[in-house]
């Protein structure tokens, strides 16, 4: 937006480009992994919700890399930063790149995400010094309200189901926990933008996100486990194996055929 | 989408002469006929077949499209095909709850999808090999269907056509976001053109076998006309079809593949080749190159999904039992 590029040094602008692809990158790849699904759901109605759901995170995604193009100001389009990085350029956390799993492990990772994100885009939306941003996180928060209470009631219903869900619910739980961290971290250029007012500190928000986790594992008798050393390394464009698999398709078309229109 | 013909419906029934002649003349009249209104077995019969037929067309073609979801080439086309792929998933759930007002439950009509024993449209049963065939699907296929479901908006099953009006409007819309991508690739580079005159050449005569078998050998269309469940016949459909698309292609210039196309001025329709019906046949009974694969897939889903729906059904029981009872309901 002109009125960012105005208002923020160049030196901010490269913090904000980088902290807000964070965030735009966890969306698309959420939103890829969501899209998996279509067709595969446990249900009719869950093929509908999962799709949604996607729909939704891969929105966020567009609507931030146009943002993200023009505070570049390099004239990057939304598919341009989507489909054309390399795999070491892509900083999602390493959550939301876990593989589906079964309907227990999506999820799992659906309700971490939801139950940061919500509370993320509400602040931002109150208190984000970019007003572009500010607008795509008032729609982004309600979306993100309907993910929270999706998921989590259906971590609900698996870890209260019976005994093969609730195995199910427990491990998916086991097995993502060590990823929550991550997405509470600052990295410098996140540290700017937190310091510049563009966005709020995530860290401040784990309070709230471990009250919304616990109450939900509480009625589905669930336990967090203990984790003793968390995984990170997104941020840095470091990522599990199965990422490069998941970009190879996602870029597909555009690797395939450069420079065409769709 | 994608209602195809009916394959192999039974209509014939038992009533009284007077119960039937009853009924005609409800029919004659353009009443609707309603969930809990006296029917001829026949009629219902028929209808539940056909709605299950179509309801499984839209959930198994969620498959061929979804094989593209993930590689789909930019942002806005990505979000577009989910929501497409989505939207024939709510068709599908309309369609099994129509169903359901003539009493067979979705359990039923999945398990003899599953088994074999239901049919879906054929058309599913060929593999989605490049992009272009996502528009050539939207353009032609939903095209297609859309002669067949306009008509059924006005069927006598009244929940059957209430139904049809949302998916009409749904259909349309992506039969124009199909041909949009159709005349994307025909104006780009070589290589798209060449991808999209190769995805029309490959669906244009499924496209046209989704209206079914010629009427000389459709068994039950007469009985479905005058029931006014059917309107038109499969020819007078196909023909409607050819008519409205062969302009379209011309338009973005691509070519039908058909050498014996052209336009008759004296009926003012386009005279075309035959239809490979050996081929159609071996498809519809389950020799088609995907049709293995889609039932596998489903029944993979529906198998995988069994711990999910018995889990929800466990912790509603739970619930239900920690629920104190209401003194009222009790009573």
């Amino acid at each position: 937006m002109a009125t960012a590029q105005a208002r923020a040094a160049p030196a901010g602008d490269d913090a904000a480009f980088r902290a807000l692809l964070e965030i735009a990158d966890d969306c698309l790849i959420l939103g890829h992994r969501l899209s998996e699904w279509c067709g595969h759901a446990p249900s009719l109605e869950e093929d509908l919700a999962l799709a949604n759901m996607g729909l939704d995170l891969l929105g966020q995604a567009r609507a931030l890399y146009a943002h993200l193009g023009e505070i570049e100001g390099k004239g990057r389009s939304e598919d341009d930063l989507a489909f054309l990085r390399r795999e070491r350029d892509y900083v999602n956390c390493l959550l939301v790149e876990r593989k589906n799993g079964d309907f227990a492990v999506t999820m799992a990772r659906q309700l971490y995400f939801a139950a940061f994100m919500q509370p993320f885009w509400r602040a931002v939306a109150a208190t984000s010094t970019d007003a572009a941003l500010a607008g795509i996180a008032a729609k982004a928060e309600k979306e993100m309200a309907y993910h929270l209470r999706h998921a989590g009631e259906w971590v609900i219903r698996l870890g209260d189901g019976t005994e093969e869900s609730a195995a199910r619910m427990q491990a998916a739980v086991d097995e993502l926990h060590r990823y929550t961290g991550e997405m509470f971290l600052a990295s410098p250029a996140r540290a700017r933008a937190i310091a510049d007012g563009l966005l709020p500190d995530a860290g401040s928000l784990r309070p709230e996100w471990e009250r919304t986790i616990a109450t939900v594992f509480a009625e589905a008798d669930l336990t967090a486990p203990e984790v003793r050393s968390a995984q990170k390394g997104g941020r840095d464009g470091i990522h599990g194996e199965d990422m490069g698999h998941l970009l190879a398709e996602l870029q597909f078309m555009q690797r395939a055929y450069p420079g065409q229109a769709w | 989408m994608y209602s195809q013909g009916l394959i192999g419906a039974d209509s014939s029934t038992t009533e009284s002469e007077e119960f039937l002649a009853l009924f005609q003349a409800r029919i004659d009249r353009e009443e609707k006929i309603e969930p809990n209104d006296p029917m001829p077995e026949g009629y219902r019969r028929t209808l539940v077949r056909q709605i299950g037929q179509h309801a499984h067309s839209e959930i198994v073609g969620m498959l061929p499209e979804g094989n593209w979801i993930t590689r789909a080439p930019s942002l806005r086309r990505k979000i577009a095909l989910l929501a497409k792929v989505q939207d024939e998933g709510g068709h599908g759930l309309y369609l099994y709850s129509a169903a359901e007002t003539l009493g067979v439950s979705r359990e039923q009509m999945t398990a003899e999808l599953l088994s074999g024993k239901a049919k879906y449209s054929s058309i599913f049963n060929y593999p989605t090999l490049t992009w272009a065939d996502i528009g050539a699907i939207g353009w032609l296929v939903d095209g297609a269907a859309i002669m067949n479901q306009i008509p059924l908006c006005r069927c006598s099953y009244g929940p059957y056509a209430r139904a049809m009006i949302r998916v009409c409007k749904e259909e349309s819309f992506h039969q124009r976001q199909g041909y949009e991508i159709m005349m994307a690739l025909a104006r780009g580079s070589d290589e798209q053109k060449e991808m999209a005159q190769d995805a029309l050449n490959r669906w244009w005569w499924p496209s046209l076998m989704m209206f079914g078998p010629h009427d000389s050998e459709s068994a039950h269309g007469e009985q479905s006309m005058a029931w006014k469940i059917k309107r038109f016949s499969n020819d007078e459909l196909r023909q409607k079809f050819i008519t409205a698309t062969v302009p379209q292609a011309e338009f973005i210039g691509l070519t039908v593949p058909d050498p014996e196309l052209k336009w008759n001025e004296e009926t003012k329709l386009y005279d075309h080749g035959e239809i490979d019906w050996a081929e159609f046949k071996a498809v519809v009974s389950g020799n088609g190159m995907m049709n293995r694969d889609r039932i596998r897939d489903r029944t993979k889903a529906h198998d995988d999904g069994a711990w999910v729906r018995e889990a929800a059904l466990a912790h509603a029981a739970k619930r239900a039992a920690r629920q104190p009872i209401p003194q009222e309901a009790a009573e």
